[in-house]
């Protein structure tokens, strides 16, 4: 391909990668820039093989991530700021790191690559992921994994440091969430896996029995669990070092295994 | 479709594949969908310290996206101190032509002369370079009660409801949008950050408080009345969502004297807020388990005391519970209340920094105009938060 000197708008190379800057870093200053202005963006960057964004002033721009398909599926975007709605929906390979918090629906129908969430999470985390894993340092919203899946030999997992808030894994259908409890607050969550009929969700710490939906039920760990909460756990940490926490001194910790009681919970309501 | 058996059906699903096999593949048509729900932002200085609406403009203006530009509004309390003690009537006459709208204004003010002493009237202000759509004539008067007869009983405040509410149902043409002491709304058809500059909210006024909101209408039509802030004496309302329970809410409101007469189903929250906060005297506490109770079971699982009340707060008030998903922003002079349904079906994010407590759709709009904040959190569906005036505030 000639080297030509794209329109890339604002984005300017931070480092000068031997003769063509597009095989390096871009970074984008995205004050005030509409969401679909900053996805065009960072299409049109990568397609010209940047693979390495550094995304400033980032404040509500949606969907970040989308679109991202094409010759690679490793590229690095790091966010400083507050993304926008869906973050990473449709998400397709790539490394998305935010330094901070994120809002609602994150990795929404994510096929695969991977989110870190230096803050917080708002609600509907990861619904209907099929592939691909998010990591959050804080606490989760409202009705993270809804739908959740699995799809052939995609297994996606969610990863959070605190806690969630109500209906968490609401009609989850496959993958893993991961719940750390490391901030010291209790679960509160109420209807845990309402609808449920898939995955599994590991808690670390302690529930009541009225927190969970009709359609789980708690039962022991045995070792498969034991090596993914390993593998997790590790991958949590390499994410976040600074959590001041061994693995060994988290795993150590009550845990606690929620799977779905059938495949099909309302396979008979319809029938007569 | 009640009357198709399955067999017909299979027929017309036959016809269709059919024709579709001889004209080769039919391309559907798919719609641009827009997608997109209503924004609210609501912020407070607890210390009651005076800001100019600059700030809340950006911060619903950077929602623009959650909008369709068919209403934007805002509520400001703290803005008229030289008139505190007078009742801040914002008016709109509408009507196709000037002439019409004269009319309502004539109609109206000879109504006004005979029921309120009138201390100052003017038009608000407003920036005729701005382009908004067909803006009414809107007019603010401060006021005072003239009661006479029978009506002398009543207390001001349910005096000034009461011609409130006739004025909406019998002038035509002439709309009572804020109705409080020291505060006012501004609102109308075009996105918020439109409305604040036809307004001139950045530069005219200093409040306390600021609600905003950016409309995306759903099931009512679009007008200048029908935007948010919705407002009763000095109570308003900012909603994103939809109030299924409508029909139910406006029918028990109405035997309180409630005219529902805005086409939408937020004046219904405003009224219910009136009548429990104000006339009723309820905490918020209790008066948002009237309006997000929990769940049967939930409250089935509470100890003896708790599960009494919230059992009691359901029989006498069911007509009260907002059914459908929700999310509210509901303020007065001394306090600025969140509070979404029972299960969270719509957004909101709160936030504090020092004296200042924000109210958000997004995180992101509290962050553009406070980087950095003490706290940040998701609250509970069905549980208020709740902003009070300090001490200091008060004074």
């Amino acid at each position: 391909m000639e080297a030509q000197l794209i329109d890339c708008g604002t984005a300017q190379p931070a480092f000068n990668w031997g003769k063509s800057w597009r095989v390096g870093e871009v970074e984008i200053d995205a004050a005030g820039m509409p969401s679909k202005e900053l996805n065009n963006l960072l299409r049109n960057c990568m397609l010209d093989g940047t693979r390495h964004f550094l995304l400033k002033n980032v404040c509500g721009q949606r969907y970040i991530g989308t679109r991202l398909v094409g010759p690679t599926k490793s590229l690095d975007i790091e966010i400083m700021g507050t993304p926008g709605n869906d973050l990473g929906a449709f998400l397709s390979g790539h490394r998305i790191m935010v330094h901070g918090n994120v809002q609602d629906g994150v990795g929404n129908t994510m096929d695969d690559g991977e989110i870190i969430v230096r803050g917080r999470a708002g609600d509907v985390l990861g619904m209907s992921i099929r592939g691909g894993k998010i990591f959050v340092k804080d606490d989760v919203g409202y009705r993270t994994a809804l739908h959740m899946k699995e799809y052939m030999d995609k297994r996606p997992a969610l990863v959070i440091g605190g806690t969630s808030q109500d209906f968490l894994g609401e009609y989850m259908a496959g993958g893993i969430v991961i719940l750390l409890g490391l901030g010291g607050k209790p679960h509160l969550a109420n209807y845990i896996g309402t609808g449920m009929h898939g995955g599994v969700i590991y808690l670390r710490g302690n529930i009541m029995p009225s927190q969970l939906g009709q359609e789980v039920e708690i039962s022991p760990l045995d070792e498969e669990d034991r090596a993914i909460l390993d593998r997790y756990v590790g991958e949590f940490l390499d994410r976040f070092p600074d959590i001041g926490m061994s693995k060994e001194e988290i795993l150590e910790g009550n845990m606690i295994k929620i799977s779905p009681i059938s495949k099909r919970p309302y396979g008979k309501i319809y029938a007569y | 479709m009640g009357f198709l058996t399955g067999s017909t059906l299979a027929c017309l699903a036959d016809s269709c594949f059919e024709a579709m096999m001889k004209e080769g593949r039919v391309r559907r048509e798919i719609r641009e969908k827009e997608i997109s729900s209503c924004s609210i932002f609501g912020a407070m200085n607890r210390d009651g310290e005076r800001f100019t609406g600059e700030g809340i403009t950006r911060a619903i203006a950077n929602m623009h996206v959650r909008g369709n530009g068919l209403g934007g509004g805002f509520a400001a309390y703290g803005i008229y101190p030289q008139y505190q003690d007078y009742y801040a009537l914002h008016m709109m006459f509408t009507g196709g032509n000037r002439q019409v709208k004269r009319e309502a204004k004539d109609k109206f003010e000879a109504f006004l002369c005979a029921n309120f002493d009138l201390v100052y009237d003017e038009e608000i202000p407003h920036d005729d370079e701005v382009r908004v759509m067909d803006p009414p004539l809107i007019w603010r008067y401060f006021v005072a009660p003239n009661k006479k007869g029978d009506e002398a009983r009543l207390s001001d405040d349910d005096y000034v409801v009461g011609k409130s509410m006739w004025v909406n149902t019998q002038i035509e043409n002439a709309c009572v949008f804020s109705s409080g002491k020291n505060m006012g709304i501004f609102k109308g058809v075009g996105f918020p950050e439109e409305i604040s500059e036809y307004f001139m909210l950045d530069r005219l006024y200093r409040g306390h408080i600021w609600t905003a909101h950016g409309r995306f209408p759903t099931n009512s039509q679009a007008w200048w009345g029908g935007a948010h802030p919705f407002g009763l004496l000095d109570w308003t309302v900012v909603h994103n969502g939809e109030i299924s329970s409508y029909g139910t809410n406006r029918r028990y409101l109405e035997m309180y004297g409630y005219k529902c007469t805005l086409f939408t189903d937020t004046e219904v929250i405003t009224y219910a807020v009136d009548l429990l906060m104000r006339r009723q005297k309820l905490p918020i506490e209790l008066v948002s388990k009237v309006l997000s109770p929990p769940v049967w079971k939930s409250i089935d699982r509470m100890d003896g005391k708790s599960r009494k009340l919230l059992t009691a707060l359901r029989m006498v008030y069911a007509p009260l519970l907002l059914n459908g998903p929700f999310t509210i922003i509901v303020a007065n002079q001394r306090e600025m209340i969140g509070l979404t349904d029972r299960i969270r079906l719509r957004p909101l994010t709160a936030a504090t920094r020092g004296e200042m407590l924000y109210l958000s759709s997004e995180e992101a709009s509290i962050r553009l105009i406070s980087p950095d904040l003490d706290q940040v959190w998701t609250p509970n569906g069905g549980e208020p938060v709740v902003g009070e005036l300090s001490e200091r505030g008060c004074q």
